[in-house]
């Protein structure tokens, strides 16, 4: 059985590193309050949200028709198209067409479907040397660590990491963290990477059904390298990126740019559509359990776009960092995705969580997150992946909460408890409450005892104390 | 019009001068309000951790004790949410629908079904930072969240501000979650607590003396986070400042 995430303890640590807490605390906000400001300067923001929503739906519901226009539209301009039912097919695929291209060294651009697969390990297991090109995601790659973001890989770490992980990887001078002068190592050790390149890999943000066209955005500029200068081009696309037509895209590019960073519009928003001379395009069409997520209750996390909005607002990723969830999909998303992923192993990741609604709001394609997050906590339950502390928690409250009579002795027990008990009991270790809590002040009375002293009987018709 | 005034479980015993403001206000402004008082809990524990089975328990029991009733008012917003939008799970019957339509927030209800529109006894001269709690904000619509982009309101502030002399503000992070979150607040400690910690910062950065909200919850959260953090900020449930008695 899969080991199970503790986003909770991994989280707490993110927690005790101040200087890291802050700073993904403060980049992560600062996001989200440039996204306010620019969605508020588009009167018609929350009728786009609702029309991409829809667009979404009628996508997912005629999945099967747009797939097929998709894939013959790219097949008339000669671009090979492969279809992956799970993630291994994918990574097979992959490898063989890098094989029969007989190629040991490329460059590929930011993809999460390429990511779900763990594709870049596979490869270099296989003996192919990958070279990430998106600047987040190449510190990851160097650091070796997962994304702690999907559109911000490296958002948790300090220019002072990046600094040291640089030095030890690219020889770069370990105390100049200065970030023009980490970009231009960056951009010195890619540049010799992106020349010897014999393939490029790229992801992609909308499948266009009706024109055929594969679009990527990105803000760097790496993903137009790795898909134009190499012979070979491979693109990954989840089966849900399909949108039905191009006149449905500037909608999507106007949403997506906003969501994610809080600017207008992403850099670059490249249109592949055919492959270049003497260039070979290939599509590799992942599944991996999408088309079973679709016939299921919480089949609308399939209209996410990937823009991470819902990760930028919340609370609670904002402090313990993507790290934490140590998943491919962190965040509101990783929530509601990972556990039809695992359930095991992510059956946790639901109470990561307090519900205070504001991904379901930000989300711009409007996925009911917070009720899909609901809903895994209850499925977790139902398969018995529930924390034995959980389930004691829920027996205890049965059975004070059963009725007045044994609730108010419940209140009998911990009302004394308060008041006569010292600190050193109540607020000691064994109270989980107490770490960052003082106890709350016990009241004289409950509201019971000052109803039944005022109102009980002759009722006081002032309303006032006696 | 017959009220039903229903006492959340943590209420009664924590935090019962919430529930007391809320009982005193509306029989000031003239109501009958009738104490339910075997009626315990609404489920929401339970349901929140996702143990739907023994939430249907408690709330079928808590719902047989709410019949009869035209409004069933209640001085909190997560216990309103959970009637209204996550009773899902009982049998719909006519009565269940009658109660899950008919429970309503104090705030909700001062607002948009009495439209209080003076409290002549209440004066609060200070700056209050207001604080929505989340379900009230995102569930229950009584203020716009910042996220979405609609014309702005704000059902509290609006009650808020027909109190003499007071002065309603907000924390630079305006509607951020304090991270109570009911349950999570056990289970996750370090991350709840650095929320709180968080909250009242802001809040004492700000300059403020006195917080106020439309949820208990979030405000014994954040009051316990504060003492044990030595600031010196006063926190009172709305009920408490509109019946005049916070001072």
């Amino acid at each position: 059985m899969s080991r199970q995430v503790n986003q909770v303890k991994l989280g707490a640590e993110f927690i005790a590193d101040t200087p890291h807490r802050e700073s993904n605390d403060r980049c992560l906000w600062a996001a989200r309050m440039r996204r306010d400001k620019v969605a508020n300067t588009l009167p018609e923001w929350e009728e786009m949200r609702d029309l991409a929503s829809e667009i979404k739906k009628n996508s997912l519901s005629h999945l099967d028709e747009y797939l097929v226009q998709f894939e013959e539209n790219l097949k008339s301009r000669g671009i090979i198209v492969h279809w992956a039912e799970s993630a291994d097919d994918h990574n097979d695929i992959v490898l063989d067409i890098l094989r029969s291209h007989d190629v040991s060294t490329l460059t590929k651009g930011k993809s999460m479907t390429m990511d779900e697969c763990a594709m870049r390990e596979h490869l270099e297991k296989n003996g192919i040397e990958v070279n990430e090109s998106d600047l987040g995601e190449r510190i990851q790659q160097l650091d070796n660590q997962r994304d702690s973001h999907i559109v911000m890989p490296a958002i948790h770490k300090l220019r002072t990491d990046v600094a040291r992980i640089f030095a030890d990887k690219l020889g770069s001078d370990p105390s100049n963290d200065d970030p023009v002068y980490l970009n231009s190592v960056m951009r010195a050790d890619m540049r010799k990477r992106y020349v010897k390149a014999q393939a490029g890999m790229i992801g992609c943000n909308y499948a266009v059904a009706d024109t055929g066209t594969v679009v990527m955005c990105s803000n760097e500029g790496d993903v137009d390298i790795c898909a134009t200068i190499p012979p070979l081009l491979i693109i990954s696309i989840g089966i849900e990126k399909i949108i039905p037509s191009q006149k449905d895209l500037p909608l999507f590019l106007r949403l997506l740019s906003r969501s994610s960073l809080g600017y207008d519009i992403t850099q670059y928003t490249s249109h592949i559509s055919a492959p270049a001379q003497g260039q070979d395009i290939h599509v590799v069409l992942l599944d991996n359990g999408r088309s079973e997520r679709l016939g299921q209750s919480y089949w609308e996390i399939l209209k996410c776009m990937r823009c991470g909005t819902c990760m930028n607002t919340c609370p609670v990723f904002r402090r313990t960092s993507g790290i934490s969830y140590d998943a491919n999909y962190m965040g509101p998303l990783g929530l509601a995705l990972m556990p039809s992923y695992d359930l095991h192993r992510y059956a946790r990741l639901p109470f990561s969580c307090t519900h205070c609604g504001s991904c379901g709001d930000v989300c711009p394609v409007k996925i009911p997150l917070p009720e899909l997050i609901f809903y895994w906590r209850q499925v977790v339950v139902e398969n018995h992946e529930s924390l034995f502390s959980h389930d004691l928690e829920e027996g205890l409250m049965g059975m004070a909460l059963r009725n007045s009579t044994d609730l108010q002795h419940a209140e009998k027990l911990g009302l004394w408890a308060l008041r006569h008990l010292p600190s050193a009991i109540t607020e000691s270790g064994m109270n989980p409450w107490a770490e960052w809590h003082k106890n709350p002040i016990p009241p004289e009375k409950t509201f019971r005892e000052w109803y039944k002293e005022n109102f009980s009987k002759e009722n006081d018709e002032t309303g006032n104390d006696k | 019009m017959k009220i039903g005034f229903f006492v959340p479980c943590y209420i009664d015993a924590i935090a019962p001068q919430a529930a007391i403001s809320s009982f005193k206000l509306l029989k000031r402004l003239g109501l009958n309000p009738e104490f339910i008082e075997s009626a315990t809990c609404c489920g929401l524990p339970m349901k929140d951790m996702g143990y739907a089975h023994t939430a249907c328990k408690v709330e079928s029991s808590v719902a047989s004790h709410l019949a009869g009733y035209d409004h069933i008012v209640m001085p909190s917003g997560i216990c309103a949410d959970q009637f209204r939008n996550h009773f899902e799970d009982l049998p719909q019957t006519p009565e269940i629908i009658h109660i899950r339509q008919s429970s309503v927030d104090l705030v909700t209800f001062l607002h948009d079904i009495i439209k209080v529109d003076s409290l002549p006894w209440a004066s609060f001269p200070h700056r209050v930072a207001l604080h929505n709690g989340c379900h009230s904000l995102r569930y229950l619509n009584e203020a716009r969240p910042t996220e979405l982009m609609i014309e702005d309101f704000s059902k509290t502030a609006d009650l808020l501000n027909l109190v003499d002399g007071i002065e309603v503000g907000y924390a630079t992070r305006h509607d951020e979650c304090c991270g109570f979150g009911g349950t999570f607040a056990i289970w996750d400690q370090s991350c709840s607590g650095q929320q709180g910690l968080d909250k009242v910062n802001d809040y004492a950065r700000n300059g403020f003396k006195y917080v106020t909200s439309q949820d208990m919850s979030c405000l014994l959260h954040q009051s316990c986070v504060a003492r044990k953090f030595g600031l010196d900020i006063k926190f009172y449930y709305i009920a408490e400042i509109l019946n005049g008695d916070a001072n």
